[in-house]
């Protein structure tokens, strides 16, 4: 009996029932805590239709954009596109359908969805076109809109250390989108950097509790930086 | 003249307070770190999940998992926090950053801002400058007053889609301190050797002109 352990040891394993048409939720921001392998993964399995949930879609190379060549994604729901030059072209040519999104918006609805919260108003883009077919409502004299939860069939999640039930510690900026994609999907996968035993993490630094994880494999990462800054060391 | 880019980062500067909580955007805003006076204690709040932005790490301390939301690597200051991006938009939102600076290609006369998209040519998203609008009380727009071309940036109303409506209060371009309200531009201050003639040309909203108008000290 597995029990409480959701420790899976292949990438096959932990994207098993991943179909055609369904949704992915992403955590990561720009190629910052994106679950590089777990979207290697996708890229091998040839999935397509996808409606991906991210704040970004990666580079040409790395991270979500490897899927843009194969065109595993049909729909990409995010707040920033740039950097990416296949991506352009295929939504020039209305081959993939973008929904953009603001940012803060986009992960209020990844923390509805995961937290039973069908839809919720924000004053975020009332009067520009994110509010076009919206309902919009006053609140003490200030305009806001209903947005939509967003809910996944799939998750996938980078942490930095997991125990083997699946409670999560993120690293620096690399938690993000993470904690919030890792609530709303109806399969959560997670890859970490390290697997420790239950009782090993202290359950006051727990960002994310187990009870949202169904899947925990190992992974091994390239981290690609996007903009590389330095000052000169005095 | 005009100011420089670095010229309009020192002013807004002087618009930052001690013990406040700033969102600087990416490009100008991102220089007024640089120009801080060092007796105040400022918090920068980087949208993609930091509160107490250090400066730029050296070749040593570059760390993959800690960048901005411009995607460079950056340090931590002293007192920094780390958390997800609902809690940090939540602090947007929520009104909790005591001023923001973001850049935009066009404001009006009714506070509207344009920033986000050219339709037909730069389509690349908003990131979180909706949320940083529609959030914050206290927003400084930079940008400069007018195209290449010697178009006015400073419309009667926004040409391009909005990034959010009637949410900005002032703007600091390479020319001119402006203040908006009761739907028109008021003219607070004009940069050195500028004069309120050439401002004027430039811009296509209403601008109001005291019989005074002071140039910006530096």
């Amino acid at each position: 009996m597995a029990g409480f352990d959701k420790v899976v040891s292949s990438y096959e394993q932990a994207m098993a029932g991943l179909e055609d048409n369904m949704t992915v939720i992403a955590g990561g921001f720009g190629l910052c805590g994106i679950p590089e392998n777990l979207i290697s993964e996708i890229k091998r399995r040839g999935t397509k239709g996808l409606t991906v949930v991210s704040n970004n879609c990666g580079v040409d190379d790395f991270g979500l954009g490897v899927l843009l060549p194969g065109r595993q994604i049909k729909k990409i729901i995010a707040s920033y596109v740039g950097e990416n030059a296949e991506f352009e072209r295929q939504m020039m040519a209305n081959e993939l359908k973008v929904e953009l999104t603001p940012q803060g918006t986009l992960a209020e609805k990844m923390r509805a969805g995961g937290a039973g919260i069908p839809a919720f108003f924000t004053a975020t883009g009332y009067g520009t076109p994110v509010a076009e077919g919206k309902e919009e409502r006053q609140f003490d004299g200030r305009h806001y809109i209903l947005e939509e939860a967003i809910k996944g069939d799939f998750a996938i999640v980078k942490a930095w250390k997991a125990d083997r039930y699946g409670n999560l510690i993120f690293r620096k900026t690399a938690r993000n989108f993470n904690p919030l994609a890792a609530t709303a999907g109806k399969i959560t996968v997670v890859e970490v950097e390290e697997i420790v035993e239950p009782g090993d993490l202290d359950p006051d630094q727990i960002h994310t509790p187990g009870i949202y994880v169904n899947r925990i494999i190992l992974g091994s990462f390239e981290k690609r930086i996007e903009q590389r800054t330095v000052r000169c060391a005095k | 003249m005009a100011l420089s880019r670095e010229q309009i980062a020192q002013r807004v500067a002087q618009e930052i307070q001690d013990g406040f909580y700033v969102n600087l955007g990416i490009g100008i805003p991102t220089l007024v770190a640089n120009y801080l006076p060092d007796d105040i204690e400022v918090m920068l709040q980087s949208e993609n999940g930091l509160l107490g932005m250090g400066q730029f790490p050296t070749e040593d301390e570059i760390d993959a998992d800690l960048i901005n939301a411009g995607k460079q690597t950056v340090t931590v200051a002293k007192g920094a926090s780390f958390f997800d991006s609902a809690e940090s938009f939540a602090m947007i939102r929520g009104g909790h950053v005591d001023l923001t600076v973001l850049g935009a290609f066009e404001v009006d006369v009714n506070g509207n801002i344009a920033s986000y998209m050219i339709p037909g040519k730069l389509i690349k998203g908003m990131g979180g400058a909706m949320d940083l609008v529609a959030g914050a009380e206290n927003i400084i727009v930079t940008m400069t007053h007018a195209s290449k071309h010697g178009q006015s940036k400073l419309l009667k109303q926004c040409s391009l889609p909005l990034t959010g409506k009637g949410c900005i209060k002032k703007v600091l371009t390479d020319l001119a301190f402006i203040e908006i309200k009761e739907g028109k531009f008021h003219l607070l201050e004009r940069a050195p050797g500028v004069s309120v003639e050439e401002i004027k040309r430039l811009t296509e909203g209403e601008l109001v002109v005291s019989d005074n108008v002071p140039e910006m000290q530096f």
